[in-house]
C-alpha cells in the first residue's frame, strides 16, 4: 500500500479542523433541543454566519471581528426562527426548512462581491517548545484558537447543562413544557435564549468554514454540513461529550477524503481501514456504554462487528483483484453524506427530550 | 398585551386569505429589499408578476408557466402526501435527480432505435421507479431502524447531485460529445423527446400528467379511505394507530408516491426543456417545491396556484435578471421570504389575536 | 374559629363562553383542611389556579395573613407560602426526583444536600422516597410524594391538593391522611379537592362546595351526610343504574398469559395476564393510574399486536391482528384518552364516527369513503346519547368533555360490539352524563355482550361490575365477584399501600 505524502499525525491535525465547523454547529443545535427547539435552519444559519463572518473579516481585516459577526449573523437570523415559532406558534419542522432556504438565499446575495476575495488568516496558537514535540506537539498544541474554544464550549455545555440550575431550568423545560410552564418557568423565553445560543453556534461554525477551514467565501458552501450537524446531534444522544466523538468522526472521515482525494489514494485501498475503524469506534462506545452500566444496543454491536469483518473481506478482494474499478470520485464524494446515513443507521438514538418539536401555547 | 387564543377549528375564511397575504408582505418587503439593491421596487415588481403574463414579449414567457410550474406542482403534489402525515421527505430534489437519471440510463440503453411507443413508456417508468427507489431508503430505513427521515432524505440529495456528476461524465456521457459532459440529447431524439402537446403553449406530457395527479390526489384526499388515514395520521398519530393505519405502511407509500411523482418530474424534464442529463441539470425545483407545498396549504388545488405563482417568480426573476441586473440570489431569498411570511402569518387560521391590557394596567384602572 | 389565613373575596374569572368563578368568596383559616367540593367543570381548577397564580382573576380579591395577595406567577404565590400538588402531576418523566424537587424550589441547596433534606421529610411524614431514583420509573404513587414532598421543603402555610386521591389504593389514602392531619396539627392549612364525599366527610372540617363556577354553600362535611353534599353539588337528585339480573353466557374472549412490552418509554409491560370474559357479564378492572391500563386496552383494541396463542375472540386468535380486523369480529374499544386517542381534535364528529365505524358500520366501499353513510351514523350517536352539539360538522374540541366521552362511548356501542373494552369511560364527566354512560354500558350486557370496564374509580367498579380483578404493575389479580368485596380486599387486590407500611412501622 502506497502511503505516499499520507501523514497520520497531519491527517489527525487536519481532521480536527475538517470538525470544528460541525460540533460548533451541532453543540449549538444541542443545547436548542435540550431546550425542546427542533431548529432544522442550522444550515441556513451557518452559511449566514460564514458570510457575515467573512465580509466583516475582509472589511476590517481581523479574523476575531469576522467571529464575532458569524456569531451575531447566525443569532440574528435564529431570532426570526424563535419569533416564529415561539411566538407565532408556526410548525418547527416547517419553519426550519424556511430558514434554511431564506439563508441560503440572504448569504448568496450578501456575498455577491466576495467571492475569490481572501480572508484575513488566523494564526495558529504557537506554543514554543510544547508545539514542537513530536506528533502530540502538532496536533494537541498545534491548532488556532478556534479548535480549543470549540472544545472548551462543548465543556461548557456539559457543565452547565449538569451541575446549572440555568441548565437543570433549559432540561425541565425540554422535557416537558407543560410542567415547566406550570411551575413558573418562561418557556418562551428559555427557548429563546436557547435558539440565539444555537444560532450563535452555527453563525460560529460558518464562520470557521469562511474563515480558516476553506479559507474563502463560495455560495453554497456550507454544502450540507448543518444537516450533518442536526444528524450528530441524534447521533450523541443529546449528550455533549458524544457528541466531540461524533464530529470528529465525521472530521476524521472528511479530512481523509480530501487526502485522498489530494495525495492520490486509491480508495479501495483506504476503504477497508476506514470500515474497521469505524467498526471499531462502534464497538468502543458500546463497550464504554457498558462500563457505564448502560445497555447494550444488540444491532450497534452486530452491525460494529459486520463493519470490521466487511472490511477485512474488502482488504483481502484487493489483494486478490488488484484491478477492481470503482467511480472513486464519486464514492469519495458521496462518503461525508454516506456515512451520516449509516450512522443514523447503526446508532440507535438515546431518547430525546420529552418535548422536543412540539409547539408550546400558555392556554391559561 | 397581544393573547393567543386557540380556536376550536381553523378559520377557514384565514386559511384562504394568509397565503394572499403572504404573497403581498413578500412584495412589499421583497419592494424593500430591491430597493436596497438600488432597484425601483416597483418596476422590479411589476418585472416579475406582470411582465411575464402581460407585457409586449409575454406570448414568449407565458408557455414557460407550464414548463417551470408543471415539475413544481408535480413534486409538491407528492410532497403534500407526506407532509399532511407528518412524514417530511425534503429531498424531493434527489429523487427529481435520480428520476431523470433512471429514465436517460433506460432510454439510452435502447439508442438509437427509434420505437417511440417502446421507449418512452418505458423511459416514464423507469424514472417514476428511480424516484420511488431513492425515496424508499429514507422509508425502509425509517420503518425498519427509526432513522430520521428528513435527515436521510436530504443526505441523499448531496449522493444524487454526486451521482449526476459522475453519470454526466462517465457512464451516461455522450461518446459523440467531444468530450463535453453530459449524456446525448433527449429532447432531439425521436423515441424519447417530451414534446409540446399544443405548439407554443408549452404544454408537454409533464404538465398533463401534473393535472392528473392534482385530480388524483384531490379524489384520494377527499373521498379516499388513504386520504383519510393520511389526515388522520398528521392530526393525531395516536388515534390514527387506534383507527387501524398501519404506520409503517403510511410512511412508505407517502414516501413512496412523492419520490415517484418526483421521479417523473426528473424524467419530463430531462426529455424535455432540459434535454440531457449535466452536471447542472438540478435548478433546486425539490426545495422549491417544498415552498409551494406550503403556500398551497397541501391541498392540491392550492398547490396548483401556488405551482403557478412559483413558476411566475422563476420567469420574472430571470427576466429581472437580465433587464434590471437583479442579482439571481435576490430573487431565491424573495422566494424563501414568501414561506417565512405564510408560516407567519399562518397563526391567525389556527388562533384568535386578542388585545388584553396587562395586569399591573388593569389593577391601577380599579 | 381559627385565624383567618386567606380569605377569597368575589373571585370572578370569565373565558370565552364559559364563566369559570363567579363571585366566589369563602376563608380558609390557618392550619383548616378546607374541602373544595364540585362536579368537572364546576370551576374547581381555576379557582386553585388562580390562587397559585396560573391565572390572573377579572374581579375580586385575595387577602393572605392580612395583606393584599395579587401572585402574579406561581413564584410568587410560592415566596408567600402557598404550595400545590397537582392533578396531572407536573414532573419531569427524564430527571431524578431531587432535581424534580429543586425545580420546585426558589432556592434550592446543592444536590448533595436537597437529597439529605428529602430524606429527612419524608422519614418524618412516612413518605419514602430515593432521592436519585429517575421519576419516570416510579409508580403513581410515589410519584404524588415527590410533589407532596416538593411542597413540604417550602415550608408551605398553604397547602393546595388537587384531586389527590386518585392515584392512590385505600391503604395509601389512609396514610397520606394520617400525613395530611399531622400538618394540619402543625399549623398547615389544607385546600381539599375532591369529588369524593366519603374522603371529605373523614377528612375535612370545612367544605366549600361550587356548582358552575359559583360557590352554592359551605358546611361541616363531618355533621352533613353525603347525600345532602351530593345534592347540593349536582344540584338536583341522582339517578342510580339499574340492570335486569341476566344469568352470564359462554366464554367471548379470553386472555392466556398474555404478555407484552410497553410500545411507550415509561410505560407498564403486561406480564402473563389470563381472563375470561363471558357474554352477559361486567367485569370490572380497577387499578392505580399506570398500572398497564392503556397498555392493556391497546392489546386489546389492536393498537399493540401481541405474539400469537395470547388473545382468543370466540376461540379464534386474533393477537396479532389489527383493529379493522378485530372491529369486523366485533370486539370494540374506546380508551381513556379522548382528545388525540380515542377522538382526533380537529376533525368533525362525522370523520370521528368514521375512525372506528368504517368497517363495521359500512361507511367505505372498495376503499371510498361514503360519506353520507357516516354523517347517518354520527348523527345516530349523537341523538341516542344526548350529545350537546349543534351538527355532526363540528369538530370533537369544541364539544366538553363530558359530550364528547358520551359520543366516545355512543359510537362504540351503536355498533353492537361483542364484545367492548372501556378505559375510564367516565373520566371528567359531569354526574348525569356518568349515570347515562354507565347505564349503557350495562344495557349492552343485558343484550348479551361481554363487557370489559378498565377504571380507577372504585366506587364506579363497585356499582356496576359483576366480577372484579385488579391491575398492579401489569399484573391481573384473579377476578372475583364484587359484590360483597370489602374495601380492605379491594385495596390488596390493588398491590396494598407498595412499601409505605413499612416505612410507617419505623416512624
Amino acid at each position: 500500500m502506497d502511503l505516499g505524502t499520507f501523514s497520520p499525525v497531519l491527517l489527525i491535525a487536519s481532521l480536527m479542523v475538517a470538525a470544528t465547523p460541525i460540533l460548533l454547529a451541532s453543540i449549538g443545535e444541542l443545547v436548542a433541543e435540550r431546550a425542546g427547539v427542533l431548529n432544522l435552519g442550522v444550515e441556513g444559519m451557518m452559511i449566514t454566519g460564514a458570510v457575515c463572518g467573512f465580509i466583516l473579516a475582509v472589511e476590517i481585516g481581523n479574523p476575531w471581528v469576522g467571529f464575532l459577526g458569524a456569531a451575531l449573523g447566525g443569532a440574528l437570523l435564529s431570532l426570526l426562527f424563535a419569533l416564529l415559532t415561539q411566538i407565532l406558534l408556526s410548525n418547527q419542522v416547517a419553519t426550519g426548512l424556511a430558514l434554511t432556504l431564506f439563508g441560503l438565499g440572504l448569504s448568496a446575495l450578501l456575498g455577491q462581491g466576495y467571492i475569490g476575495v481572501r480572508a484575513p488568516s488566523l494564526p495558529r496558537v504557537d506554543l514554543g517548545p510544547l508545539s514542537d514535540l513530536p506528533y502530540v506537539g502538532r496536533i494537541v498544541f498545534g491548532q488556532d484558537l478556534m479548535v480549543y474554544i470549540s472544545l472548551a464550549l462543548v465543556a461548557a455545555v456539559w457543565a452547565v447543562l449538569k451541575y446549572t440550575r440555568a441548565g437543570l431550568i433549559l432540561r425541565a423545560v425540554g422535557e416537558n413544557h407543560a410542567a415547566a410552564h406550570a411551575l413558573g418557568y418562561n418557556v418562551v423565553a428559555v427557548r429563546t435564549a436557547a435558539i440565539a445560543f444555537g444560532g450563535a453556534c452555527a453563525g460560529l461554525g460558518g464562520g470557521y468554514l469562511s474563515l480558516v477551514r476553506v479559507p474563502q467565501w463560495t455560495e453554497g458552501m456550507t454544502a450540507g454540513a448543518g444537516w450533518i450537524a442536526l444528524a450528530i446531534v441524534v447521533f450523541a444522544s443529546w449528550r455533549p461529550w458524544r457528541l466531540l466523538l461524533g464530529a470528529y468522526l465525521f472530521g476524521g472521515i472528511t479530512g481523509l477524503q480530501l487526502n485522498i482525494q489530494a495525495g492520490g489514494l486509491s480508495l479501495l485501498n483506504i476503504l477497508p481501514a476506514i470500515l474497521i475503524s469505524v467498526g471499531i469506534v462502534t464497538l468502543l462506545v458500546q463497550l464504554f456504554r457498558h462500563l457505564r452500566g448502560g445497555p447494550v444496543a444488540r444491532r450497534t454491536m452486530i452491525t460494529g462487528q459486520l463493519l470490521v469483518a466487511a472490511g477485512i473481506v474488502l482488504a483481502g478482494l484487493n489483494r486478490l483483484f488488484p484491478d477492481m474499478r470503482i467511480d472513486q470520485a464519486f464514492w469519495l464524494s458521496a462518503s461525508p453524506y454516506l456515512v451520516t446515513i449509516l450512522v443514523l443507521v447503526v446508532m440507535s438514538a438515546g431518547r430525546a427530550p420529552g418535548s422536543l418539536g412540539k409547539t408550546f401555547h400558555a392556554s391559561t | 398585551m397581544l393573547k393567543l387564543e386557540k380556536r376550536q377549528r381553523p378559520s377557514e375564511v384565514w386559511s384562504y386569505a394568509t397565503p394572499v397575504i403572504a404573497v403581498l408582505l413578500t412584495m412589499v418587503f421583497g419592494g424593500l429589499l430591491f430597493m436596497a439593491l438600488g432597484k425601483d421596487p416597483f418596476v422590479a415588481i411589476r418585472t416579475i408578476f406582470w411582465d411575464p403574463l402581460f407585457s409586449e414579449f409575454a406570448f414568449f414567457y407565458r408557455p414557460q408557466l407550464l414548463v417551470k410550474g408543471a415539475p413544481l406542482v408535480l413534486i409538491a403534489i407528492g410532497l403534500s402526501y407526506g407532509f399532511r402525515a407528518g412524514i417530511w421527505n425534503i429531498g424531493a430534489e434527489g429523487q427529481y435527480i435520480v428520476g431523470a437519471i433512471f429514465a436517460a440510463a433506460a432510454g439510452l440503453a435502447l439508442y438509437p432505435m427509434e420505437a417511440r411507443w417502446l421507449i418512452f413508456p418505458l423511459m416514464v417508468l423507469a424514472g417514476a421507479f428511480g424516484g420511488f427507489l431513492w425515496a424508499m431508503i429514507p422509508g425502509i430505513l425509517k420503518v425498519r431502524f427509526g432513522t430520521n427521515e428528513i435527515l436521510v432524505s436530504l443526505m441523499l440529495v448531496y449522493v444524487a447531485e454526486q451521482l449526476l456528476a459522475s453519470m454526466a461524465l462517465g457512464a451516461l456521457k455522450n461518446p459523440e460529445g467531444f468530450g463535453f459532459p453530459g449524456s446525448r440529447n433527449l429532447a432531439q431524439w425521436s423515441s424519447s423527446q417530451n414534446l409540446e402537446i399544443v405548439a407554443g403553449s408549452g404544454m408537454h406530457w409533464g404538465v398533463v400528467v401534473a393535472f392528473l395527479a392534482v385530480i388524483g390526489t384531490y379524489v384520494t384526499m377527499s373521498r379516499h379511505v388513504l386520504g383519510f388515514q393520511i389526515r388522520l395520521t398528521g392530526q393525531s398519530p395516536r388515534a390514527a394507530a387506534f383507527s387501524g393505519v398501519n404506520p409503517a405502511r403510511l410512511v412508505l407509500v407517502s414516501l413512496g408516491v412523492s419520490g415517484a411523482l418526483a421521479g417523473l418530474a426528473g424524467m419530463f424534464e430531462v426529455t424535455g426543456p432540459a434535454g440531457q442529463i449535466s452536471i447542472d441539470f438540478n435548478a433546486g425545483y425539490g426545495f422549491t417545491a417544498i415552498i409551494v407545498a406550503f403556500l398551497g396549504r397541501l391541498h392540491p388545488i392550492g398547490i396548483m396556484l401556488a405551482g403557478g405563482l412559483m413558476a411566475l417568480t422563476y420567469i420574472g426573476g430571470e427576466i429581472a435578471q437580465s433587464q434590471l441586473q437583479m442579482p439571481a440570489a435576490a430573487i431565491q431569498l424573495f422566494q424563501g421570504m414568501l414561506l417565512f411570511f405564510l408560516l407567519a402569518v399562518d397563526v391567525v387560521t389556527h388562533y384568535r389575536v386578542r388585545w388584553r391590557r396587562p395586569a399591573s394596567a388593569r389593577v391601577a384602572a380599579e | 374559629m381559627r385565624d383567618v389565613l386567606l380569605a377569597l373575596e368575589g373571585l370572578t374569572k370569565a373565558y370565552p363562553g364559559v364563566v369559570a368563578n363567579e363571585d366566589v368568596s369563602f376563608t380558609i383559616g390557618r392550619g383548616e383542611i378546607h374541602a373544595l367540593l364540585g362536579e368537572n367543570g364546576a370551576g374547581k381548577s381555576t379557582l386553585v389556579k388562580t390562587i397559585y397564580g396560573l391565572v390572573k382573576p377579572d374581579r375580586g380579591r385575595m387577602v393572605l395573613n392580612g395583606a393584599r395577595f395579587e401572585p402574579a406567577e406561581p413564584r410568587a404565590a410560592r415566596t408567600s407560602g402557598v404550595a400545590m400538588v397537582f392533578q396531572h402531576f407536573s414532573l419531569f418523566d427524564a430527571l431524578n426526583v431531587a432535581e424534580n424537587i429543586a425545580l420546585g424550589m426558589e432556592n434550592p441547596p446543592s444536590q448533595r444536600d436537597l437529597a439529605a433534606r428529602i430524606e429527612e421529610v419524608s422519614e418524618t411524614y412516612g413518605l419514602p422516597l430515593d432521592p436519585f431514583r429517575v421519576v419516570g420509573d416510579l409508580s403513581a404513587g410515589e410519584r404524588q410524594r415527590v410533589e407532596i414532598i416538593r411542597c413540604l421543603l417550602q415550608d408551605p402555610k398553604l397547602l393546595i391538593m388537587d384531586e389527590p386521591t386518585s392515584v392512590l389504593t385505600p391503604q395509601e389514602v389512609t396514610i397520606l391522611f394520617e400525613t395530611l392531619r399531622k400538618l394540619s396539627a402543625e399549623g398547615t392549612a389544607i385546600l381539599y379537592i375532591s369529588h369524593k364525599l366519603e374522603e371529605i366527610r373523614a377528612l375535612c372540617e370545612t367544605a366549600t362546595i361550587l356548582r358552575l363556577g359559583r360557590n352554592v354553600g359551605t358546611c361541616d362535611p363531618r355533621e352533613t351526610s353525603a347525600r345532602q353534599m351530593a345534592e347540593m353539588m349536582v344540584g338536583g337528585t341522582l339517578h342510580v343504574p339499574e340492570r335486569e339480573a341476566a344469568a352470564p353466557g359462554e366464554v367471548a374472549l379470553r386472555l392466556e398469559s398474555l404478555s407484552a412490552p410497553s410500545p411507550r418509554a415509561f410505560g407498564t409491560s403486561l406480564k402473563e395476564i389470563r381472563l375470561d370474559v363471558r357474554r352477559g357479564e361486567v367485569l370490572g378492572i380497577g387499578g392505580v393510574a399506570g398500572n398497564g391500563q392503556d397498555e392493556l386496552l391497546d392489546a386489546l383494541s389492536g393498537e399493540l399486536r401481541v405474539a400469537p396463542g395470547m388473545i382468543f375472540f370466540e376461540g379464534r386468535d386474533v393477537g396479532a391482528e389489527g383493529p379493522d380486523l378485530r372491529r369486523a369480529l366485533g370486539l370494540l374499544a374506546a380508551p381513556e384518552e379522548r382528545n388525540g386517542h380515542a377522538a382526533a381534535p380537529e376533525m368533525s364528529l362525522t370523520e370521528n364516527a368514521i375512525l372506528t365505524g368504517r368497517v363495521r358500520e359500512g361507511l367505505s366501499r372498495r376503499g371510498f369513503l361514503n360519506w353520507g353513510r357516516a354523517k347517518t351514523f354520527a348523527e345516530r350517536v349523537i341523538e341516542r346519547f344526548d350529545v350537546r352539539t349543534p351538527g355532526a360538522d363540528n369538530t370533537a374540541m369544541s364539544l366538553s368533555g363530558g359530550n364528547l366521552q358520551k359520543f366516545v362511548i355512543g359510537r362504540e356501542i351503536l355498533q353492537r360490539p361483542e364484545v367492548l373494552i372501556v378505559n375510564q369511560p367516565t373520566w371528567g364527566v359531569d354526574a348525569s352524563a356518568a349515570a347515562a354512560i354507565r347505564q349503557a354500558l350495562l344495557d349492552l350486557a343485558s343484550n348479551g355482550a361481554a363487557v370489559i370496564v378498565i377504571s380507577q374509580d372504585l366506587d364506579e367498579l363497585m356499582e356496576i361490575s359483576d366480577r372484579f380483578a385488579a391491575l398492579n404493575e401489569g399484573r391481573l389479580s384473579e377476578p372475583r365477584p364484587a359484590p360483597g368485596l370489602t374495601v380492605d380486599e379491594i385495596g390488596l387486590m390493588l398491590g396494598g399501600a407498595h412499601d409505605m407500611e413499612v416505612a410507617h412501622v419505623a416512624e
